[in-house]
């Protein structure tokens, strides 16, 4: 079953690491990533700016609203997801746990639909 | 047909249901259509046992009549094509005839920790495992939860369509995660055994369906787990769930009212059930395995075991609470403690710790109650009074707003 595992942090916090805490970082997912490769539940996975780059766009009555910023205001902002095709839930589960995110912030689990 | 044939195949339904739900969802992978073509099994069954007897083997008998209408309703599917895989290993996988001696695998362990996985809400945990494992109908768990049916029907439907699409294992969890969801498993079970022995709310105190289902679940897990280490705290569990309902008959008197431990007809307490739930402790604390429900049924033993409210053993209650305590700390078990450390040491002992409580304690009324009982012991009426209107101010519960009320009655009877 594939799983998109949306990762969600505080992204002020995210901005005032020094630049080895950032390469820390970068060296946990790439270490995760070629775990979930080398398990073979690796689908994709991509790292967001932040916030203050999001264009929120509606069409009302045919017209195109385009405003600054995200949909929803929140305390824990979306900065990356990963794809993944797991067995089942409890895989994804213990998937989603290896995020370096996961222990500041959190990792929302989505079942992704298949159309039949 | 007559009331008692009715009877005897309702009681089989009940005590085959979990098992063959089980089998069942093992092999059709699919709750929904295995729920579907067991009511449509227990349909023919009810038709046909009328006539031709139960037989000897019922959940066999069921889980072959099952599985053919699953083999059917999946022939007919117009995803046919796509389902032909699945169609394949059911039929090829068992011998789909019915054989009169030979007893179903059971699936339950599997099908419980599928029902209290922790992605589903812990009031679908419940209402999943009363359905699935109970095999109760939705209208008796809608009325044990006090909603409205559809609200029921409502919950399962959502809990189940999570299970297909969050892809919610049915397996027994790897041993990293096991100890964890055990105690939820347990948790629940705890939950409804609570639910029955003190309505949080309502008129009667006591739904004794849902103790005797408690208990029941509880006996099946403590069969499937395999080993003593991991089944201490589920023996632990029905033990103390048979200690607390053998006092079922002597809690409420003949007036409907609530009447306390203390006060207690002990003529009445069930003594095969306080003997079993004391046999399962004995053999259950050798294996040095402790935890919170064990603790607490030892409380209880104690209780069971006193002739007379007077021969309590308090304090080595108050010294069971205080391991307790250190174990898992929880309100109930701190407003319990400060009253066993009242019956050793003094009233005034228990208010102190009381009222070092502090805030977390203003909302929860068995800590008022308490209080406006210890205040009472100690001839302090005013303040008793006081504590009384307070916790019938947050008491849910009729029988008990009751009980509260004579106490605060008496308070201000000069």
């Amino acid at each position: 079953m594939k799983y998109l595992l949306l990762i969600y942090g505080n992204e002020a916090d995210y901005a005032l690491m020094t630049e080895a805490e950032q390469e820390a970082n970068m060296g946990e997912h790439m270490a995760f990533s070629k775990m979930a490769r080398e398990r073979n539940v690796y689908v994709g996975g991509e790292a967001l700016h932040p916030t203050s780059a999001t264009t929120t766009v509606r069409v009302r009555d045919g017209k195109t609203l385009t405003t600054d910023g995200p949909f929803a205001e929140t305390k824990e902002q979306l900065g990356g997801f990963y794809m993944v095709d797991c067995k089942d839930l409890d895989e994804a589960i213990e998937i989603a746990s290896k995020i370096p995110e996961s222990r500041a912030g959190s990792i929302e689990i989505r079942p992704v639909v298949i159309f039949e | 047909m007559s009331e008692k044939t009715h009877a005897v195949i309702e009681n089989t339904f009940r005590q085959e249901y979990g098992r063959v739900l089980a089998a069942l969802i093992s092999q059709l992978r699919d709750f929904e259509l295995a729920e579907d073509v067991l009511q449509d099994a227990l349909m023919i069954a009810l038709e046909r046992w009328e006539l031709e007897g139960i037989p000897h083997n019922p959940g066999a008998w069921l889980t072959t009549i099952a599985k053919r209408r699953a083999i059917d309703r999946l022939r007919r599917d117009s995803n046919f094509a796509r389902k032909q895989p699945l169609l394949v290993e059911i039929e090829t996988s068992e011998e789909p005839e019915y054989d009169d001696m030979k007893p179903i695998a059971d699936d339950r362990l599997k099908l419980m920790f599928t029902c209290c996985h922790p992605s589903l809400a812990l009031e679908a945990q419940v209402a999943l495992t009363l359905r699935t494992l109970g095999g109760l109908s939705v209208i008796e768990i809608a009325r044990a939860f006090l909603v409205s049916e559809p609200t029921m029907a409502q919950r399962l439907a959502r809990a189940r369509g999570k299970i297909k699409v969050a892809g919610i294992p049915y397996s027994i969890p790897p041993a990293h995660l096991l100890v964890e969801r055990l105690d939820a498993l347990l948790a629940v079970i705890y939950l409804v055994f609570n639910e029955g022995y003190c309505a949080t709310s309502g008129d009667s105190l006591i739904r004794s369906e849902l103790c005797g289902e408690a208990i029941r679940l509880c006996r099946i897990l403590v069969d499937l787990l395999p080993d003593d280490s991991l089944n201490a705290e589920a023996r632990g569990l029905l033990a103390l769930m048979l200690l607390h309902d053998s006092r079922r008959n002597a809690r409420v008197n003949a007036a409907g009212e609530l009447v306390l431990l203390e006060d207690q007809d002990r003529s009445l307490w069930d003594r095969a059930q306080i003997r079993e739930g004391i046999g399962i402790l004995e053999a259950v604390l050798p294996l040095r395995r402790p935890g919170s429900y064990q603790l607490q049924a030892a409380i209880s033993a104690i209780h069971a075991e006193a002739l007379s409210a007077d021969e309590t053993d308090w304090p080595q209650i108050a010294e069971l609470y205080r391991r307790l305590a250190a174990m898992t700390s929880s309100l109930v078990i701190e407003v319990n403690r400060a009253v066993a450390i009242a019956m050793v040491d003094g009233p005034h002992e228990g208010l102190q710790r009381l009222l070092s409580m502090g805030e977390s304690m203003e909302n929860y009324y068995p800590f008022h109650a308490a209080r406006a009982d210890l205040l009472r012991r100690s001839n302090q009426r005013e303040a008793a009074a006081d504590a009384y209107q307070q916790a019938l101010a947050l008491c849910q519960n009729n029988l008990e707003k009751a009980y509260l009320q004579r106490r605060l009655d008496e308070m201000n009877a000069d």
